[in-house]
């Protein structure tokens, strides 16, 4: 009696797990039914060369690369913002702070990561691009620069936290080599240090480009609605997740082209973050417990 | 030869550089904030909190849009806790190197990583049309689950890890089963951190606009929700609706719902913070 | 001549009292063996000689400490310019993860030297002073981390003499070596004598039986003996060091 209550609770607890997998499956599936029905009215070639996006227009185009270069664009400022902040956080929180320090200003970075992205956005809107205007008179009131530096602000935790895992992790004894022959901490960190803890940074690194593609209420909000091939970053751009919003909020009828496109520019950001994911993975593997 | 000098110049340069970016994130969220709160409290008042939504910034509320928020909380908990707190055990203590619990760890690494907006899309498909929930509650809130599901399993799982397996020893000692000493032993002896864990999912929630902009709630919805099939606003769609409007007012009225929804978040936050600590000194047995 | 000289030296972890009015000297071109059980501070005061404590959280010392006749601790002291006279090797082997020659052009390299040529020498004359030469010369570009643990630690020996220290401080630098390698540094312990001066941290009194000319005996953070090794050995003054060098304790 006992044995079958056990038998079912063991069962009823992996059947939640695979909710998890049905979730998998579910996404795979409703982004592959779709978009393929998609395909089968635009070619691949096209979606992949066209350079004009133009689905909600009379004259339409189905070419990707505007919503990409613009979900590209706002991502490498966004890096480029979290980047060298990240990586200094990470540097001194390992490097150089008192533990205390450290203890303390790890949570609290973490705020940055739990405000909604929407209140994001309205920063980056209201705040932000209001400020840039200042000295760089030919902004727009949307464009890519101030949303990319917000998210940035916003995925400056992800960076930092998961670099500063990384360094922390190496022995102390390769930090005191390097101070043993007269190195400054400065050396001993850039030198030493992040070239031994490269792969977890790495991680951190794609992990944030992953965050950012996929992110959405910031470009929805303050990047525009205009599907643009364009690398000047005053400009208003298009992103992949925002261009779901705008149709999302319109009206268009289930089943028709306009509405599959949506599931066609999901499965190219699922598979953008996919790839990236696995990447991390496979070097997060790769390098595990180098110096265990 | 004063290399040295050079070096230590750069050293103690980078230190000050370091600790400026270490604040620099907080600084520019506090600056975000005051603003904030010079934008938008001066809005908030009795009629802001209880009115319905309306073409006239002066006369428009947030009331459906937090109740909206608040049933979506609440339906959403009710979903992944369950389900979320079940298939970390199920990892943590039955799936040990059996090749369906690998499969779900590697799957749930994934799904961590997929975008919210791709679960609006899956939200769209599955609940809102061949499930025909429509765009209610119910279709968000199991959305929103769906999404967190794998915030509240690696908790659970870690949770469960940090119990001592002491403990487990000395209840198969005494004869229980297996179930019987996860029941009675290491579920509450982990559940702190649990709650923590889920506490932080429930807020991340809170806080998601893209899923359920694309599973179609609504900006405008004239009604106060009554069931779960009905459909619904919450505070992040309102922000986002209002954030979207040309007039100033409506940009003062955000600024008082982003007030309201940092300080659900914060407060979701803190308690979690705040039952991670007092949780991590009791696990150090 | 005095080489290295500390005067009343004490030393603090926090409330931890872990050094207490340790004054000796020492000669250069000689080797000086610390010995004494676990926790007697024999490492910290090693640690002391180039500041490696000067990070520790905590720590705390009086007392003054010359080396070559210059206050150590004195504020005009720049650190760095302390530890490339005053070099470290450490208990274990502690390569970085680059490969031979980064490892031992390591030290010049963060000095500002660019010079191809000047790194290639010194690599080349420091790996031959420690006896590595040979058994790397084919593969100065591989990575460090493929030596067994015995080069690795001549690798770190390398290292430190090519930023040409006249002291080098070793804590431990054997025990987490096999008896072939360890045999090895010791046999390089006594040639590099002549041209430096060595204060060697060690466990193992036979070793430093061998390989020391004065020996310090130290417990519960004080210098309860130093004199000659021989003497030390064989006669020793204290009731606690000959209790400790019979294996009575430790």
């Amino acid at each position: 009696m006992k044995r079958t209550g056990e038998k079912i609770i063991e069962v009823a607890l992996s059947t939640s797990g695979l909710i998890t997998i049905l979730t998998s499956v579910g996404i795979i599936w409703v982004l592959v039914s779709e978009s393929f029905s998609f395909f089968q009215v635009v070619s691949v070639w096209d979606f992949l060369t066209d350079t004009q996006w133009t689905p909600l227009f009379t004259q339409k185009h189905y070419g990707i690369l505007p919503l990409l270069s613009g979900t590209f664009l706002v991502t490498a400022i966004a890096i480029l913002t979290a980047l060298p902040i990240g990586i200094s956080i990470a540097v001194y929180l390992s490097e150089y702070a008192p533990k205390s320090f450290r203890k303390s200003i790890k949570p609290a970075l973490e705020i940055l990561a739990a405000v909604p992205t929407v209140v994001y956005g309205f920063f980056a809107l209201t705040v932000v691009t209001p400020f840039l205007q200042s000295f760089i008179p030919d902004l727009g009131s949307f464009n890519a620069l101030s949303a990319g530096i917000v998210m940035g602000i916003m995925i400056i935790p992800m960076i930092s936290s998961l670099s500063e895992d990384a360094l922390y992790a190496l022995p102390k004894s390769l930090r005191e080599a390097s101070y043993g022959m007269g190195a400054t901490r400065f050396q001993t960190a850039f030198k030493v240090a992040v070239p031994a803890a490269s792969s977890g940074i790495i991680v951190s690194i794609i992990l944030a480009i992953a965050r950012a593609i996929g992110e959405t209420m910031i470009v929805a909000i303050a990047a525009g609605q205009q599907p643009n091939l364009t690398a000047d970053p005053r400009e208003a751009v298009m992103t992949i997740t925002a261009y779901i919003v705008q149709v999302s909020l319109g009206d268009v009828q289930h089943g028709s082209i306009e509405y599959k496109t949506i599931f066609a520019a999901g499965i190219t950001l699922f598979v953008l973050t996919f790839v990236l994911n696995n990447i991390s993975f496979w070097i997060k593997k790769k390098y595990q417990e180098k110096y265990e | 030869m004063n290399n040295t000098l050079k070096n230590r110049l750069i050293d103690s340069g980078f230190k000050y550089f370091a600790i400026f970016c270490t604040f620099f994130g907080l600084i520019v969220l506090a600056i975000f904030i005051i603003q904030i709160l010079i934008e938008g409290v001066g809005r908030i008042d009795w009629g802001f909190l209880t009115s319905l939504p309306s073409r006239r910034a002066s006369k428009a509320g947030i009331l459906t849009a937090w109740t909206g928020t608040a049933w979506i909380l609440g339906l959403t908990a009710l979903i992944s806790i369950p389900l979320g707190v079940a298939a970390g055990i199920y990892l943590e203590e039955y799936g040990k190197k059996n090749r369906l619990a690998s499969i779900i760890e590697v799957n749930i690494a994934n799904l961590a990583g997929v975008p919210s907006i791709i679960y609006g899309l899956l939200g769209l498909e599955i609940f809102v049309r061949t499930l025909n929930f429509g765009g209610s509650l119910l279709a968000g809130a199991f959305t929103l689950a769906l999404l967190i599901l794998p915030i509240i399993i690696v908790a659970t799982r870690e949770a469960l890890k940090a119990v001592p397996k002491s403990l487990r020893e000395a209840s198969f000692g005494m004869g229980a089963t297996k179930w019987q000493t996860i029941w009675y032993q290491t579920l509450p002896a982990a559940s702190g951190g649990i709650l923590t864990g889920i506490i932080l999912a429930l807020s991340r929630a809170v806080g998601e606009t893209a899923p359920l902009i694309v599973i179609g709630a609504l900006a405008y919805v004239p009604f106060v929700a009554r069931t779960p099939m009905d459909e619904f606003t919450v505070l992040p769609m309102q922000i986002f609706n209002w954030v979207s409007r040309p007039q100033h007012g409506f940009i003062v009225n955000a600024a008082a719902a982003i007030i309201i929804l940092l300080l659900i978040t914060f407060v979701m936050n803190g308690i979690a913070i705040y039952l991670r600590n007092k949780w991590q000194k009791k696990v150090n047995w | 001549m005095k080489h290295i000289e500390t005067k009343n030296v004490n030393a603090y972890y926090g409330e931890n009292h872990v050094l207490k009015d340790i004054s000796l000297t020492m000669k250069a071109n000689t080797v000086t063996a610390f010995i004494g059980p676990s926790g007697c501070g024999k490492s910290t005061f090693l640690r002391c000689l180039n500041r490696m404590n000067d990070y520790i959280e905590g720590f705390r010392k009086e007392g003054d400490i010359f080396i070559e006749g210059e206050d150590i601790y004195d504020k005009k002291v720049r650190v760095e310019e302390l530890r490339q006279k005053v070099g470290m090797v450490f208990q274990k082997p502690n390569p970085f993860p680059k490969t031979i020659f980064e490892n031992v052009a390591y030290g010049l390299k963060i000095q500002g030297v660019k010079n191809k040529k000047i790194l290639e020498e010194a690599v080349e004359k420091s790996l031959m002073k420690s006896a590595l030469w040979a058994e790397v010369k084919d593969q100065l570009h591989k990575s460090a981390l493929s030596l067994s643990g015995g080069q690795q630690q001549r690798l770190c020996i390398a290292r430190t003499l090519a930023v040409e220290p006249t002291t080098i401080l070793m804590d431990e630098p054997a025990s987490a070596l096999d008896p072939i390698s360890t045999a090895k540094i010791e046999e390089l312990i006594s040639e590099l004598k002549e041209n430096y001066t060595i204060v060697i941290v060690t466990h193992n009194m036979q070793q430093a039986a061998r390989v020391s000319d004065k020996t310090a005996f130290f417990y519960m953070g004080e210098l309860i003996e130093y004199g000659k090794t021989k003497d030390l050995f064989t006669h020793p003054k204290h009731e606690r060091t000959e209790n400790y060098i019979t294996g009575r304790f430790g």
